[in-house]
């Protein structure tokens, strides 16, 4: 229904500009012979504003340890891709924006994947916002873990970090007034998570039967998923309340011989509260879930702070500290269920946008350490080159990062912009 | 008789101002006139417009870095403004938008179109370089008057421009500077130049403007802003185009973080 909904109103927008296409062409017959850049030039009314835009990417990731399983390796080459279309019209009232990406992996096949991160159109009526495609969501203050988070699927392809989201479809409808604003979303066709391949790093070590998949749902992967959002600022408070009803992102993994594993998805309510306070060079923050399924009911929450200062070179410093709970134990993949975290950002302020941003997870109780580093700086005016380092200490049998214990990395990259 | 009754009252009356005016300290002169400068300056609703940052190093390389935004001119409190990174391409798209407030700390939100994420950007924020250039984030914020403690100087001749030369003191321990040297142009009253003072109270940085133009017959916009750092030679190139004034679609509803989240 949703794809249906999403197809018509692609066509129908398509056809709008094919159709202004041919009327420009018969009234600029002469200049035929003008090369293609131009002609597209004319074509596109200009009432209509668009843009296209991107990067592209070069990867080298170097694993420190030999791969546990067996196929891994420990030097692998990748690029990515991410093309931005952009066009509005009506007075920026309506608009289609497209977000693609492609990875080439060198060794994992599995890896080597493409997805329509955004792809929508959008009107704006007054106070009244209504999309309708693919969109991507971000909910959530804190920085350690992103509890609320949860219309998009994690890309875990690309690793378990906020801009590795699957592109969601969806009918969005916003409004906001003096009360805050409120989101409803209306979503179906579910992306299931997927893990990296035999060749791949990062992985477990059973091989997962995606064929076998099970939902809850008996409408399988096109249950109808709805999630609910009021948020509001309020002078330095910014605060958002939230309801998702419909599949788990999350997988559970059932298995009758101990090594072929099928993943299971739940039906889930899912209710979320976000909370942000400033007060001078301080900002704390709160993410808080209740997740409720046939099963079990489980919390979870997220709560610390950031102190920024600026340094007498000009230097932005941020320190970050929070404190991950979750009632879920060794069913979490993040691991992040009584885990103090420590982070640390600094930005250069400097003409290249030079800026570092370190951090480090330790479970109270079993000791695991993970930590992350990363850092990127702008090359001339559109190239960008980062280096990043991922790694595990001391982790403990029970939790799920124990399978990827040898998988800590360092990653260099260069992009190009246009 | 009557008419030089009414001449003395008149006389008298003067006499009375200007004694009144005299009797001002300078605290409350320099007060006065950033006052009288905001007046001036009162009414002018929304505005838009467009700009070209050069930061120039000491070795006389350039780099340019392109914004546009629009602002909203707020009764009773600090302006609304929303301002859109074009270039560099790599920041293309991130956009901030901020609540000045005339008392108390500014609220800020960057939306970054990557993580499509919106995050609140602390106040203390103020007084670090914005984008590399030698302009802080509290010298393009809007210039409340309550922002600062005023101390009225001389009239001076500043390129042959008869200025009020009135010191100010930021009130935010926040603020990078101890001391604002302003020079307001005596017929208008619109800012030409700007001395800043640091902690130990050396001269760090000069800002001059040029290329004003009036516009809707009363609000002189700067088409030129340039900002030069005495400590490290560096100098940052503002140049305004594209003013635009009385947008009907430029209201509260453009500062909301579902606009934050749009604005291209």
């Amino acid at each position: 229904m949703i794809k249906h909904l999403v197809f018509t109103v692609l066509f129908f927008n398509l056809s709008v500009v094919y159709a202004q296409e041919i009327q420009e062409e018969i009234i600029e017959e002469e200049l035929v012979e003008e090369v293609v850049f131009e002609v597209v030039a004319i074509v596109v009314p200009a009432k209509y504003t668009w843009e296209i835009s991107g990067n592209i990417q070069g990867d080298y990731r170097y694993f420190e340890a030999e791969g546990l399983y067996f196929g891994q390796e420990q030097e692998y080459f990748s690029s990515i891709f991410n093309p931005e279309i952009y066009v509005e019209w009506d007075n920026r009232n309506q608009l289609v924006q497209f977000k693609g990406f492609a990875r080439l992996n060198q060794h994992d096949i599995e890896q080597t994947h493409w997805d329509i991160r955004e792809l929508y159109y959008q009107k704006i009526i007054a106070n009244w916002e209504v999309s309708v495609g693919k969109k991507q969501i971000y909910w959530g203050f804190t920085e350690s873990n992103h509890l609320v988070n949860i219309i998009n699927q994690d890309d875990f392809l690309e690793g378990n970090g906020v801009a590795n989201k699957l592109g969601q479809s969806m009918i969005h409808i916003s409004n906001y007034g003096d009360m805050g604003t409120i989101d409803v979303m209306v979503m179906n066709d579910f992306n299931p998570i997927q893990f990296p391949g035999a060749k791949g790093r990062l992985r477990p070590p059973f091989f997962i039967d995606y064929n076998s998949t099970t939902y809850e749902s008996k409408d399988g992967k096109n249950n109808t998923d709805l999630a609910v959002r009021w948020s509001h600022s309020i002078n330095a408070v910014d605060v958002g309340v939230s309801h998702f009803k419909g599949t788990s992102r999350t997988p559970l993994f059932t298995t009758t011989d101990g090594v072929n594993f099928a993943p299971h998805y739940e039906l889930i309510d899912q209710t979320g509260l976000e909370l942000q306070a400033s007060s001078g060079s301080m900002l704390w923050k709160l993410e808080a879930i209740q997740r409720k399924s046939k099963r079990k009911t489980i919390q979870a929450y997220t709560i610390g702070g950031e102190y920024t200062l600026v340094t007498k070179r000009g230097y932005d410093v941020g320190l970050l500290a929070e404190y991950n709970y979750d009632n879920r134990g060794a069913e979490s993949i993040t691991g992040l269920n009584d885990d103090i975290f420590v982070g640390l950002r600094i930005g250069l302020n400097d003409g290249q946008s030079t800026s570092f941003l370190g951090g480090m997870s330790k479970d109270n109780e079993s000791g695991t350490i993970s930590y992350f580093a990363e850092a990127n700086r702008r090359l001339g005016d559109s190239w960008k080159v980062s280096a990043k380092a991922f790694g595990f200490k001391d982790v403990a049998k029970d939790e799920f990062l124990y399978l990827l214990r040898k998988d800590g990395f360092i990653e260099i990259s260069l992009a190009k912009y246009f | 008789m009557k008419m030089r009754k009414i001449k003395s009252i008149l006389l008298g009356g003067l006499l009375l101002v200007v004694t009144v005016v005299s009797a001002q300290t300078p605290e409350e002169k320099g007060l006065a006139i950033a006052l009288q400068a905001e007046l001036a300056d009162n009414g002018w609703g929304n505005s838009s417009n467009s700009l070209t940052m050069t930061l120039k190093n000491k070795n006389g390389q350039t780099t340019v870095r392109k914004t546009h935004g629009f602002f909203l001119e707020v009764p009773g409190d600090g302006d609304m403004s929303m301002t859109v990174f074009d270039t560099p391409k790599d920041v293309k798209g991130t956009a901030s938008m901020t609540f000045t407030h005339k008392v108390g700390d500014d609220d800020q939100w960057l939306y970054l179109p990557a993580l499509k994420r919106v995050k609140r950007i602390s106040s203390s924020n103020k007084s670090g370089p914005f984008m590399g250039s030698e302009f802080a984030f509290e010298d393009l914020s809007s210039q409340e008057v309550e922002k600062f403690n005023h101390k009225y100087i001389s009239l001076v001749k500043v390129s042959g421009t008869v200025c009020h030369k009135i010191e100010r003191y930021p009130v935010s321990k926040k603020s990078g500077y101890t001391k604002i040297i302003i020079y307001l142009n005596k017929e208008n009253l619109r800012p030409e130049m700007l001395s800043f003072f640091d902690r130990k109270g050396a001269k760090l940085k000069t800002l001059t403007y040029s290329g004003y133009q009036q516009y809707l017959g009363k609000y002189w916009r700067a088409s030129a802003m340039k900002m030069v750092n005495h400590l490290n030679g560096k100098e940052t190139l503002l140049s305004f185009e594209n003013y635009k004034f009385n947008d009907p679609t430029i209201t509260k509803d453009s500062f909301t973080q579902n606009s934050l989240k749009r604005v291209k």
